[in-house]
């Protein structure tokens, strides 16, 4: 290491207290940015959910529809009309609602029902247990084993219940990638059986899945199921309308975003300050380098390194402190919804920069304008 | 000659509120003095001190160091040239008290890009000289304001500069304790490839100076050493 970056960085560290407080600034803000960020990245995933457990590759809606847990149903004739559409190498209608389980011991818990296509089961879940093809049998169910299983009893394969009054039997256990939101169980059956047994308006089909011929076939598509008067979206422009929706209509990205400004104004606030103050204790001994030939340069050297340790050690720490508090209440909290992404840790990054440029630029400021001449003045 | 000033004034403030801290003058230091600028309070031995080590611009006058004009020099360049040429004493030593004595001492080589290890072990070779080798390891607030002085010097040495400024070197000392680190400098550090100019006003020191020049209202008081008499 250069041997002025190497003095620069003994004066940082050898000011414990300063350095101490810098560096707990920084990582106290950086914790707060990355708890905001990242349990505003897990509600976002995990809305999502549907979309990235069934799979498929385009999804077809009213035009009205922002999530995937709040469908409008549309009539069968679209679907006849999405399975002409040139490029489709097939379609099929999919179910999403509510139901009410009525457990043996007299109890009600809602649940999620998702009724997938008679034929093809297109979107089913990873079985872990049973066969899929029991979902064929009388009243079966497939029981997703989540962090809300044990709210239906943590049923075995064979254990019965009533569903708005129907008989439901598990026929099979399985697994989804991501949990759902809302801390519901999630129950799948076939779109027949789901019609059937739950209460429906005059239309049923909640969606309608799609998978196209190929990629280049998926422009076309849109704009043909648009003319039906009809969405049509790739799953991830489906994750992104949903993500749209939770950031910008519901209030929830907003103070997110509040929040996240908040902490880092305490992170700016706390660096900046104390840099400050440890500019000022040094300021003296910054005039006799100078005196003695350092360059401007040199001493602006020295300050934005300075600025940059803590701004980095506050990062790595503020990190290492977020994503053990998230795992800790992922190993505690069932569907604990909080996730560190790598535009969390960009955007933390960046804010800690900013942090780091101002503190430095608050000290330059103070070391550029001192006069040599000063220190034999006294 | 080492340095040669010509002329130097210096005025500070405005208008009515302009005050004249030099007015042209002229003096020049021979490799191997001891000048000392003696003087009161306000006199301009510090401003005068400052312009001739490149700190302070002066308003006139040239200050040749070396066979440089080193006031159109530009401001990196003056830096480096201070760096390569005077060695510093500060009043106030400026010694940082978050590094090791060595630390310090090393500061000017680690200025010049020398590499750590070799600046450290001049700057020990240094700390010996100045008879400190026992206390490398201590920062400088521990040390008295003799040992300070001696570490302010060994810092100011530890690049072989040929110019050595002193302000004030027996400020804060006791009488004893001044007279033997100006008693030291004379003896060890001075040398005939090397010039010292020490700023006082303390009388019990002039016997080591090789020449003293007295000023007064920003003037060398005439028949004092300006003309290389003592």
């Amino acid at each position: 290491m250069n041997g002025l970056l190497r003095i620069a960085l003994k004066l940082l560290l050898n000011d414990k207290g300063k350095f101490a407080t810098l560096v707990i600034g920084i990582t106290f803000s950086v914790f707060l940015m990355m708890q905001m960020t990242s349990m505003f990245s897990g509600i976002l995933y995990q809305s999502a959910a549907n979309i990235v457990n069934v799979g498929a590759r385009m999804w077809v809606m009213d035009p009205a529809v922002q999530t995937p847990q709040n469908s409008i149903p549309m009539p069968n004739y679209v679907l006849d009309s999405v399975r002409s559409i040139p490029g489709v190498k097939f379609a099929v209608p999919f179910y999403v609602g509510a139901g009410l389980v009525k457990l043996n011991d007299g109890t009600y818990q809602s649940a999620t029902i998702i009724g997938l296509d008679d034929a093809s089961l297109f979107g089913r879940p990873t079985i872990i247990s049973g066969s899929i093809m029991d979902i064929y049998q009388n009243n079966a169910f497939i029981m997703v084993k989540d962090a809300n299983y044990a709210k239906l009893g943590s049923p075995k394969i064979g254990t019965s219940f009533e569903i708005n009054d129907h008989r439901a039997v598990v026929v099979a256990l399985a697994h989804t990638p991501v949990p759902g939101l809302f801390g519901l169980p999630t129950l799948y059956t076939t779109y027949n059986r789901a019609t059937q047994d739950l209460p429906s308006t005059r239309y049923l089909i909640s969606y309608i899945l799609v998978q196209p011929k190929s990629t280049q076939n998926i422009a076309a598509i849109e704009q043909q199921v648009k003319q039906l008067g009809y969405l049509a979206l790739t799953d991830q422009q489906f994750i992104t309308r949903n993500d749209r929706f939770y950031e910008f209509q519901t209030g929830m990205g907003t103070n997110i975003l509040i929040m996240t400004l908040i902490s880092f104004l305490v992170g700016l606030s706390i660096a900046g300050e104390t840099f400050y103050m440890f500019v000022l204790d040094n300021l003296e001994h910054f005039g006799a380098l100078k005196a003695i030939g350092a360059k401007s340069g040199e001493l602006i050297q020295m300050i934005v390194f300075q600025s940059l340790v803590v701004g980095f050690l506050g990062f790595g720490f503020g990190v290492l402190l977020s994503s053990t508090m998230i795992a800790i209440a992922k190993l505690k909290i069932a569907n604990y919804a909080a996730m560190v992404t790598y535009e969390n840790l960009f955007l933390a990054f960046i804010m800690v920069l900013i942090i780091s440029a101002f503190s430095s630029y608050i000290g330059i400021r103070k070391v550029i304008r001192i006069d040599p001449f000063d220190v034999f003045r006294g | 000659m080492i340095l040669t000033a010509t002329k130097i004034s210096k005025s500070f403030g405005e208008a009515t509120n302009q005050t004249y801290a030099l007015r042209e003058v002229s003096f020049a230091v021979d490799f191997g003095e001891m000048l000392y600028i003696v003087g009161p309070s306000g006199s301009g031995k510090t401003t005068l001190l400052s312009i001739i080590s490149g700190i302070l611009r002066p308003d006139d006058g040239d200050v040749v160091v070396k066979d440089v004009d080193i006031w159109k020099l530009g401001s990196d360049a003056l830096a480096g040239f201070r760096l390569q040429t005077i060695g510093f004493v500060f009043q106030d030593y400026h010694l940082f008290p978050r590094l090791t004595t060595l630390e310090n001492v090393a500061i000017p080589l680690i200025l010049r890009r020398e590499p750590w290890d070799k600046s450290l072990t001049e700057a020990r070779k240094t700390l010996q000289v100045v008879g400190l080798a026992e206390k490398e390891n201590l920062p400088p607030y521990k040390l008295s304001g003799g040992e300070q002085k001696r570490v302010a010097i060994a810092r100011a040495i530890v690049a072989q500069p040929d110019l050595l400024i002193f302000d004030e070197p027996t400020a804060s000392l006791d009488g004893d304790t001044g007279r033997k680190i100006v008693a030291f400098v004379k003896e060890h550090i001075l040398n005939a490839q090397r010039a010292i100019i020490i700023v006082t006003h303390d009388s019990r020191i002039y016997e080591y100076a090789t020449r003293i020049i007295r000023m007064e209202d920003g003037r060398i008081v005439p028949g004092t050493g300006a003309d290389h008499e003592k």
